[in-house]
Order: structure tokens, then C-alpha cells, then sequence
């Protein structure tokens, strides 16, 4: 139901999220964002259970403020992802594990841009592109075909339009509308938010 | 790592007592972490700080969700109340709120004549779905929460704050029985911290908390969307805007076995909530097919 992607270029992470909340066979909000500001270059993105997405976002995402606060620092991307898996993972196996899907997408000063997927079962893996949900399916082999690590922004834009295009014609839901953000050096950016026309 | 220590990750959760919903609300005082807990069974415990003037609730260790249950349910004599229609809307002149008044057990209409809409504080009211029981419960906690936080911090809560409220008292209870899906109709006055105006919230037992401008919950409730997102504006006038959600309920109610008997609405403004007479859909729907064998006569009349 629910649509996550992740694209990583050489300076420049972009990430778009479907943007309806639906309950059953109702979408009981259709602008709805899927994005957590984890730090000032940090995003998460959060898909799964109900009450799960926003409970576990908001926690790391208030943790990750804390510790900025504790010590004087952010955590890195990579700090971040590793941090959260360790969460999943320890409750993984209690009575209530949550049940989540997460793209974390930052931007180190050191190292550059990085993208992590992560998945209910706590596995993590950093990766140049990512999906998350039936969309997926459909569109990992054209992020397969076309990605070159090397991309623009504007290629990246383009990449993501095809994947889009894509769902639009061969998914059986329909998800009008995404939101779309860029992760740099300078921080996060808001693309302004894709609308597919029908064709 | 100094997150680790924080976040006390060697404490182990399973060893948390049970939620109850009244015990730590009564005792703050005996609530330290650290203490051994005996029993539990699988839900989270809310933990409350120690400080009188803090929020109610101490938020340790994140509430996960709860799909499996160990203990075996007492079987229940009959089935939960369940079914309706309710629905919560902005417009430019505040916001509306409109439910019907029906409980339904199974197949039994149970109550004809509930009360859906329910006060919590001047200017918020809060429109029920889901198990009655539930739903009544959990609005007047919800009602001593905020009347508590005034007495405290001397001022309302927002509706967001209050919805977020909430959503954290219902957090532990996630995987049980509990079904409760409220829509929050409120005006947020300032200053409390929020921009001023109307705000419709939806928070339910499974954790979400949605804002947005339209929601309708329940069994009738996409028979309530059908005539609602044909006929919302933003710039309705007030009688317009009643009688929108009028017919949306009504509709509902014709088409929905669970919903029915009358429609309650209320009216949200910065000066407050105030309660329209409740209205019989019974006649409603024979004044109309009145109307319309009239009109039917008519043309038929022209025709010859």
C-alpha cells in the first residue's frame, strides 16, 4: 500500500514518500508525510503498522535530539542507522516488536551522502537505491537499469518520474501524490510535492 | 554509549507489570522504576514521574506494537457494542461535529438514543466509534487528563497536545481488545502554543493521529464520505454546512444496518461548542419520500 524510495547521488541524497494514510478501504488523509527530521541532515522515513510508524520515528527521533543536546554533536548517518536497527532489533523478539519499514537517508560532512534500508526485521543494509512496499516490486528493476552513481539531481528527478509513471500505469492502488525531499551538504530540501497527471 | 544508558536498554521489558488504567494515575508515588515487577502479561505499563506538576505520563522505553497476547480472553457474554456514523469537518465558520445515536451488540440495536458527541472541555468536543464502553471510558479520562492539565499549567491544552494525550494513553493497549477511533472537533484559542482556529484530529486505538480538515469513522462511514467530499467547501455558510452533515448522516444511516435512529450535531466556534436539538431520521426520511412522490406527481401531472 504504502510507497517508500531512495535515490543516492554523489553529493545529494533524494527520497520520496507516498503521502496517503488510509485505514482499511478508506484514505482517511491524502497529504500526509511519511518524513521524520531526524537531525538537521537526517531523515527518516517510516512506513508499517498503524501507531508503530509514528511511535518508533518520534522516539528516535527525540532520542537523536537528546543526545545532540547531551554531548554537543549529531550522530552520523551511519551512527543513526545503527542506532535504530539496535532498537528494531531488540524488540524484535519481545511479545511487542513493531512492525516497520525504514529508508534512513543523511548526509555526513566526512563521508557524504549515505542511504540505509532497513526492514521489520531489523535488517540493515546501506545501498545506492531503495524501496519499500508493493511499488517495489515494479520499480527496483528500473532503478536497476538506469542508476548510475554518478547522477545529477536532475537525473536523479528524472529517475524518480520513470518509477512513478510506472506505478502509476501497472500498480492496482492509486497514489496521486508523493512527497519529495533532497538531502545535501546544506541540509534538507523540500522538491515540491509530485503530483502525477493521469495520461 | 551514552544513548544506551539513557535509554536503559539492560532494563528488560518484559518484566513490566500490566498496564492499569487507574493505578498509576492514583499512586504517582509508587511508581519508581528500579522496583520489581511481579507479574505481567504482555502489555506495556505506563510509568508516571514523580514530579506533581509533570505531565501524567513518564515515557521510558518506546510502547511496540502488540500483535500476539499469551493470556486467553474470558469469553465475553455478548458481542461488544459496535457501528456508527460519525463525522468532523472544518469550514470557514468552525468546525462541525454530527453522529447518529445508535449502539448496536451483533445484530441488537442496544441503545437507540447514545450520545456520541461528548464535551471535554469548552472548546472541544470528541465524537466516538468503535466499542461503546470504550469509547465512554476513554472520553472521560481524556476529560480529567485536560481538566487536570489546566489545574496544573493554567491554561487548555491544544487539541494537538490533547490528541497526542491520547494517542499515548491508548499506546499500551495496543493488540488488546480495546477499540476506540475518536475524532477530536476542537478551537484552539491562543496563546496555548498552537495557531488559533479549528482543528479535526483522529486518534484511534491502533495508534494513528491523523489532522486534517474531513474525517468520518465508522461502519457508515464511506457512505458519509460519498456525500461529504461532493459537497465540502471551505466557504460553506452555517446552515449549509448543517445541513451537509445532516444528509451525510442520514444517508449513512439509510444505507448502513449499524447506524440509525437519530443525528446528533454540534457546532464548534471560538466562543465554543453548542449542541443542536436532536433530530428523528425516521421522519426525516418519510418528509422526504413525501417530497419526492410530490415532486414524482408533478411531472407526471406536466406530462399528461
Amino acid at each position: 500500500m504504502e510507497y517508500l524510495i531512495g535515490i543516492q547521488g554523489p553529493d545529494f541524497v533524494l527520497v520520496a514518500a507516498d503521502s496517503v494514510a488510509a485505514s482499511s478501504i478508506i484514505k482517511m488523509k491524502d497529504d500526509h508525510d511519511k518524513m521524520f527530521k531526524l537531525s538537521d541532515n537526517i531523515l527518516l522515513l517510516c512506513v508499517g503498522e498503524a501507531g508503530d510508524t509514528v511511535q518508533f520515528a518520534e522516539y528516535i527521533q527525540k532520542n537523536l535530539q537528546l543526545y545532540k543536546m547531551r554531548n554537543g554533536y549529531e550522530l552520523s548517518p551511519t551512527a543513526a542507522a545503527n542506532f535504530t536497527r539496535k532498537n528494531l532489533a531488540d524488540y524484535l523478539r519481545s511479545r511487542t516488536p513493531y512492525h516497520v519499514n525504514l529508508l534512513l537517508a543523511g548526509y555526513d560532512q566526512a563521508d557524504g551522502p549515505a542511504l540505509f534500508y532497513m526492514d521489520h526485521l531489523s535488517a540493515l543494509a546501506k545501498a545506492p537505491f531503495a524501496a519499500h512496499g508493493y511499488g517495489a516490486f515494479l520499480t527496483l528493476s528500473i532503478l536497476d537499469r538506469y542508476y548510475k552513481p554518478d547522477l545529477t539531481r536532475e537525473d536523479g528527478v528524472a529517475l524518480l518520474q520513470k518509477c512513478i509513471q510506472e506505478l502509476n500505469k501497472r500498480f492496482i492502488l492509486n497514489l496521486p501524490s508523493f512527497n519529495v525531499r533532497v538531502i545535501d551538504k546544506e541540509g534538507v530540501h523540500d522538491l515540491e510535492k509530485v503530483r502525477v497527471i493521469p495520461q | 554509549m551514552a544513548l544506551e544508558d539513557f535509554c536503559s536498554f539492560r532494563n528488560n521489558p518484559h518484566l513490566w507489570t500490566p498496564a492499569s488504567l487507574l493505578l498509576p494515575l492514583q499512586n504517582p508515588a509508587s511508581s519508581t522504576p528500579g522496583i520489581p515487577k511481579h507479574h505481567h502479561s504482555g502489555r506495556r505499563r505506563l510509568e508516571l514521574s514523580n514530579k506533581d506538576d509533570g505531565p501524567p505520563l513518564h515515557l521510558s522505553l518506546p510502547p511496540a506494537s502488540a500483535a500476539r497476547r499469551l493470556m486467553p480472553t474470558v469469553r465475553r457474554p455478548f458481542p461488544l457494542t459496535h457501528g456508527t456514523t460519525t463525522l468532523g469537518f472544518v469550514f470557514q465558520g468552525g468546525v462541525i461535529a454530527a453522529a447518529d445515536t445508535r449502539a448496536s451488540a451483533g445484530g441488537l440495536v442496544a441503545c437507540p438514543e447514545v450520545h456520541k458527541i461528548i464535551p471535554v472541555h469548552s472548546h472541544l468536543v470528541v465524537t466516538s466509534s468503535g466499542s461503546g464502553a470504550d469509547c465512554v471510558l476513554w472520553a472521560r479520562a481524556l476529560e480529567r487528563e485536560i481538566r487536570l492539565y489546566r489545574l496544573r499549567h493554567g491554561r487548555v491544552l491544544s487539541v494537538r497536545g490533547t490528541a497526542k494525550l491520547l494517542a499515548f494513553m491508548l499506546h499500551p493497549f495496543k493488540g488488546t481488545d480495546v477499540c476506540v477511533a475518536l475524532t477530536l472537533c476542537g478551537w484552539d484559542q491562543g496563546p496555548n502554543g498552537a495557531r488559533e482556529g479549528p482543528k479535526v484530529i483522529y486518534v484511534c486505538s491502533d495508534g494513528a493521529r491523523l489532522q486534517g480538515e474531513l474525517f468520518s469513522v465508522g461502519s457508515g462511514s464511506p457512505y458519509a464520505y460519498g456525500i461529504l467530499d461532493g459537497g465540502l467547501r471551505w466557504n460553506l455558510s452555517r446552515e449549509e454546512a448543517f445541513s451537509l452533515a445532516r444528509e451525510a448522516v442520514f444517508r449513512a444511516t439509510h444505507r448502513d444496518a449499524y447506524s440509525g435512529n437519530n443525528v446528533d450535531l454540534v457546532y464548534i466556534t471560538e466562543k465554543g461548542w453548542s449542541r443542536r436539538d436532536r433530530e428523528d431520521l425516521k421522519e426525516e426520511y418519510y418528509t422526504r419520500k413525501e417530497e419526492i412522490g410530490k415532486i414524482v406527481e408533478e411531472r407526471c401531472g406536466k406530462t399528461d
